[in-house]
Order: structure tokens, then C-alpha cells, then sequence
């Protein structure tokens, strides 16, 4: 691993090195890495790119990590993984990409993840994406995520975008059964010219399931953020979604929120705030000491943390 | 010391001039001063103009002599000014330690941030990881709004209102705030208060009503009058 690839797994995973237990790293579109464990299995799959990672029912405290890294300019890298999370265990799946684009071209990375958690099943999924470089090519990120959560299973999904990602489009879909929970927190900050779209749909299906979507986000420069939700209330379930926003300089952001109730005991509610930071909040800071801008650094790294 | 010269300061309200305040001269370098007045009299106006954030539309400010007029908020907060708010601001992800560390102006312990949360009668361990959010009420906000000025430990610190919508059980404790904070802190306070309580334990007592200074002396001259209301408005003595 070089020192360019060694950076962008700081960035994304904040390892140093090859990780401990289960891994998969993926350099520049094809395979640099992989360990597995007696519970936890990855395998390549052979009719399109990408991997099944395979984890025994009842694992408890492990974690794989799968990160992503491409240094070289104008790659386009398609992939698809697989999760399965075997009932009654308890993970930890660190994903991510970083991308270090020294070119004029477009380097590009997809990922489309499915997730299956079987009955009672727990995981939590963390994914960084991350981008630099000094050329004019852009760094383009487009992930699929797919969650299907069988009864009583509970999933944490902790996404983050904060730095030199030029366009992303997050789809994300989920279908919940009987009892079991999702929880997604996402974090973006956008400049420049940047582009951030992210769009959930969620179908509670399962009596007492519950979603809750929330997502914070910074939009400076004369960057775009268009944030959508919808959340379908398919039988006795709690759905939550919330979208805050702080918007800069130019820039724009949509939050656009639907939710649809197809049972009497169906509860649904989305919160939605977009707005600049607040005068008194940079006021306040500057009393203690802060400068403008020292204040305006610290209210952004605050929201996003 | 603060010096106040010939302070003025006017709005434009619906196209008429209106003096908020009115030729203001004051002298301040006690230990403890109570500023009081009606509501709507220029207390508030004059506290956020000496933490500069708002400028008069004429007169001179001078701290230790040295004319701040023109300073910002930034360089009188660094030149020794702290000003709690009447009403604290919230901050979404920033942390009661985050703020009392940003006080501190300096990386400080746990211990350090649990004494100065102590000295507000809050326990550290429930507050420090608290987010400066909706779930803390308007009386948590206040002490660790004065919890961060006693933090910063400057040479003058304003307190505006600090009474101002606590309940009666979180004000009985935050009289003994006052008394041990003015035993304790090296440099001025300067505290706006409508309350009894916080005048009779100021060493002066200063009454601005209409933009202008009513009364003025030491707490056992002034204090008296304003409670039989004599020279004093209705408004005022009603408050009181």
C-alpha cells in the first residue's frame, strides 16, 4: 500500500494499516486485501464484480471492514456486495471510500450493498466516503443500499460525506418485518460546486416495526443538496424522518419529505429544518473569544460530529 | 475599569428617531454592581453594547483606560469582557464541555470543567456530555451560561438577567451563585436584575429608566428608596 492509499484509509476507516479480524480492500478495482475468520466469510462472486460477505448466525462482537480506495485517475469501478447476517448476531461492518484524483478524468465508484438480516440479528454498518486530489477530474460516488430486515433484527447505518466528494446520488431502500428496527444517521458537508442527493424509501411492513431517517447536513459555496424521504406505514409501525440542514454562502437544499400510511396504526412524522447559522449562536461565541469565522468552524464541526 | 462617556444610542423606528439610551456617563469599578430599571429602559441595550454587540450612536467606551469604542466583540472579549445572555444560546452538537472548554479559552481536564459546572450546582458527570440542545431547560442553560463566565474569569463580567425565567428553586440556589462568585471572582460584575435579592447583595446599585440613569450610589442609599418607590416610577416599584 502506498502513501496515498495509506491516507485514504485514515480518512475513511481511521486505520493505520490492515485491519484486525475480517477485511476486504479493494484498491484501484480489483483485490488487495482480504483476511476471514471462523465466523465470518468473504467470497468473490464470479457473474459480476464484487463480494459476498457471509456471517454466521449467532456471531457476536466481530467486524469486518471493507474499504475501497482508488488512486488512479479515470477509473470507473462497479460493485456489488452482499451481506448476510446469520440470526442472532451482533456485528460490525465498517465500509468506505476514498478517492484520490490526481487527473483530469472522472473516477467514479458505485456500490451497490445489499443487506439481509435474518430473525434477530444485529448489525451496525458504518460507511466514510471521502475525496481528494489535485487535478480537475472529479471524484463521483453513487451508492445503492438495499436493507432487508427480517423479524425482530435491528440495524444502525451511520453514513458520512464531509469532504471532496463532487456528486453523489444515495439510494437507499428498505423493507422492515415484524419487530425489528433501522436506524439511519447521515452526515454530509458539500462546497464548491458539489452535489448531494440522497433519497430513502422505506416500507414498514411488520406489526411493531419501527424506522427512524435522520439526516444532518452542511451546504456551503454553491453546492446543491436534495434530501427526500419516504416512509410507507404498512401496518402497526413508528416512523420517524428528520432533515436539518445549515445552509452558506450560494448554496441550496431541498428537503423534500413524504410519508404514506396504509394502516390505521401506522404513526409517521417528519421533521424538517433548513436555515443559516443563527446570529445569536456566532454572537455567543464571539463573547467567549471566538473570531467570525474561529465561531462559524466550530458551529459546523459541531452539527456534523 | 469601565468608563461609559456621553453614551447615546438611536434607532430609527418607523421613520422617527427614538433615544434608546441618552447621554450616558458612567464610572464602573466596584467589586458588584446591580444595574435595575423598567423593562424597556436601556438595561439590556447598554450590556450589549459594552460587549460590543451593538455600537452607540455616540460617546466612548474605555476599559482600563483604553478607549474600546471601536474594538469588536472578539478583541473586548479577549481584553477582559464576558456577558452572559439573558437568554442562552442553543447549539446543536456542541457539548457542555465543548462550551466550557471554548470558555476556558485553553483544553481543560474534566475535573476542571466538573468544578466550574459545581460552582452552578450542576453535577458534571450528568452535564458534560450533554448537547447545548432543546433537552436542557431554560434554568440548565442559565447556570451553564454562568458556568462559562465564571470559566473565563475575566476582569469584568456582565450578567444580563440572570434570573430571568428559572423557577424559584433553581433562583434560591442561584443567589448563592452570586454570593460565592462575588467572593471568589478577582475582577468586576455587573449584573442586570429586577430582583431584591441579587440589589441587596451588589455593593452599588445603578437605576436607568428612559435611557437615562436615575439613581445611582451605594446600595444602602439606593436600595430603601426603591422599595418605598419614592423618586422612582410605578412600573419600577411594581416590578420590585
Amino acid at each position: 500500500m502506498d502513501k496515498i492509499e495509506k491516507n485514504l484509509l485514515e480518512q475513511i476507516a481511521d486505520l493505520h494499516d490492515v485491519p484486525q479480524g475480517a477485511y476486504n480492500i479493494r484498491t484501484n478495482g480489483s483485490l488487495s486485501g482480504r483476511a476471514t475468520t471462523e465466523n465470518i466469510d468473504i467470497v468473490t462472486k464470479t457473474d459480476k464484480p464484487g463480494i459476498d460477505i457471509i456471517i454466521k448466525p449467532g456471531t457476536k462482537n466481530e467486524s469486518v471492514h471493507i474499504p475501497v480506495l482508488l488512486s488512479q485517475t479515470g477509473l470507473q469501478d462497479l460493485v456489488y456486495n452482499d451481506f448476510y447476517i446469520g440470526e442472532n448476531a451482533d456485528v460490525t461492518i465498517i465500509a468506505g471510500c476514498g478517492i484520490h484524483n490526481g487527473g483530469d478524468s472522472e473516477s467514479r465508484h458505485d456500490g451497490i450493498h445489499s443487506f439481509h438480516l435474518a430473525a434477530g440479528a444485529r448489525l451496525k454498518y458504518v460507511e466514510k466516503h471521502y475525496g481528494e486530489g489535485d487535478g480537475n477530474g472529479k471524484n463521483v460516488m453513487n451508492p445503492t443500499t438495499i436493507i432487508e430486515l427480517d423479524e425482530g433484527s435491528y440495524m444502525e447505518m451511520e453514513t458520512t460525506q464531509i469532504k471532496g466528494v463532487d456528486s453523489t446520488q444515495r439510494d437507499t431502500t428498505a423493507r422492515i418485518a415484524q419487530g425489528a428496527t433501522l436506524i439511519v444517521r447521515e452526515k454530509i458537508m458539500t462546497h464548491g460546486q458539489q452535489f448531494a442527493g440522497t433519497d430513502f424509501t422505506v416500507d414498514m411492513n411488520g406489526e411493531g416495526c419501527s424506522a427512524n431517517v435522520m439526516s444532518r447536513s452542511v451546504a456551503k459555496g454553491e453546492s446543491e443538496q436534495v434530501f427526500r424521504s419516504r416512509i410507507n406505514g404498512n401496518a402497526r409501525c413508528n416512523g420517524h424522518t428528520e432533515c436539518d440542514a445549515i445552509i452558506m454562502d450560494h448554496a441550496k437544499v431541498s428537503a423534500i419529505p413524504e410519508l404514506t400510511a396504509n394502516h390505521l396504526d401506522a404513526a409517521l412524522i417528519h421533521e424538517a429544518a433548513i436555515g443559516k447559522i443563527a446570529g445569536e449562536q456566532l454572537i455567543k461565541l464571539m463573547t467567549l473569544g471566538l473570531t467570525e469565522q474561529e465561531a462559524e468552524e466550530q458551529i459546523v464541526s459541531g452539527f456534523l460530529k | 475599569m469601565l468608563e461609559l462617556k456621553n453614551i447615546t444610542y438611536t434607532v430609527d423606528a418607523d421613520g422617527q428617531k427614538r433615544d434608546i439610551l441618552k447621554n450616558i456617563s458612567l464610572t464602573i469599578d466596584e467589586r458588584f454592581v446591580a444595574i435595575t430599571g423598567p423593562n424597556g429602559g436601556g438595561k439590556s441595550t447598554l450590556a450589549r453594547m459594552i460587549a460590543g454587540i451593538i455600537q452607540p450612536t455616540e460617546g466612548r467606551l474605555y476599559l482600563d483606560g483604553q478607549d474600546i469604542t471601536d474594538k469588536s466583540i472578539t478583541e473586548r472579549a479577549l481584553a477582559g469582557i464576558s456577558f452572559a445572555f439573558q437568554q442562552p444560546v442553543r447549539f446543536k452538537g456542541l457539548t457542555v464541555k465543548d462550551l466550557i472548554t471554548l470558555a476556558a479559552g485553553r483544553d481543560i481536564s474534566i475535573s476542571e470543567a466538573c468544578g466550574y459546572l459545581s460552582e452552578v450546582g450542576l453535577c458534571a458527570r450528568e452535564y458534560i456530555g450533554r448537547e447545548i440542545n432543546a433537552s436542557l431547560s431554560g434554568g440548565e442553560l442559565k447556570r451553564i451560561e454562568i458556568a462559562m463566565i465564571i470559566a473565563r474569569g475575566t476582569r469584568l463580567s456582565i450578567f444580563d438577567e440572570p434570573e430571568a425565567g428559572i423557577d424559584l428553586w433553581s433562583f434560591n440556589n442561584l443567589i448563592q451563585v452570586f454570593e460565592s462568585m462575588h467572593e471568589k471572582l478577582g475582577g468586576s460584575i455587573m449584573i442586570i436584575s429586577h430582583q431584591e435579592r441579587i440589589l441587596s447583595i451588589a455593593d452599588r446599585v445603578i437605576v436607568i429608566a428612559d435611557g437615562s440613569v436615575r439613581a445611582d450610589g451605594a446600595r444602602g442609599d439606593i436600595l430603601p428608596e426603591l422599595l418605598s418607590g419614592q423618586g422612582t416610577c410605578s412600573v419600577l416599584t411594581d416590578k420590585l
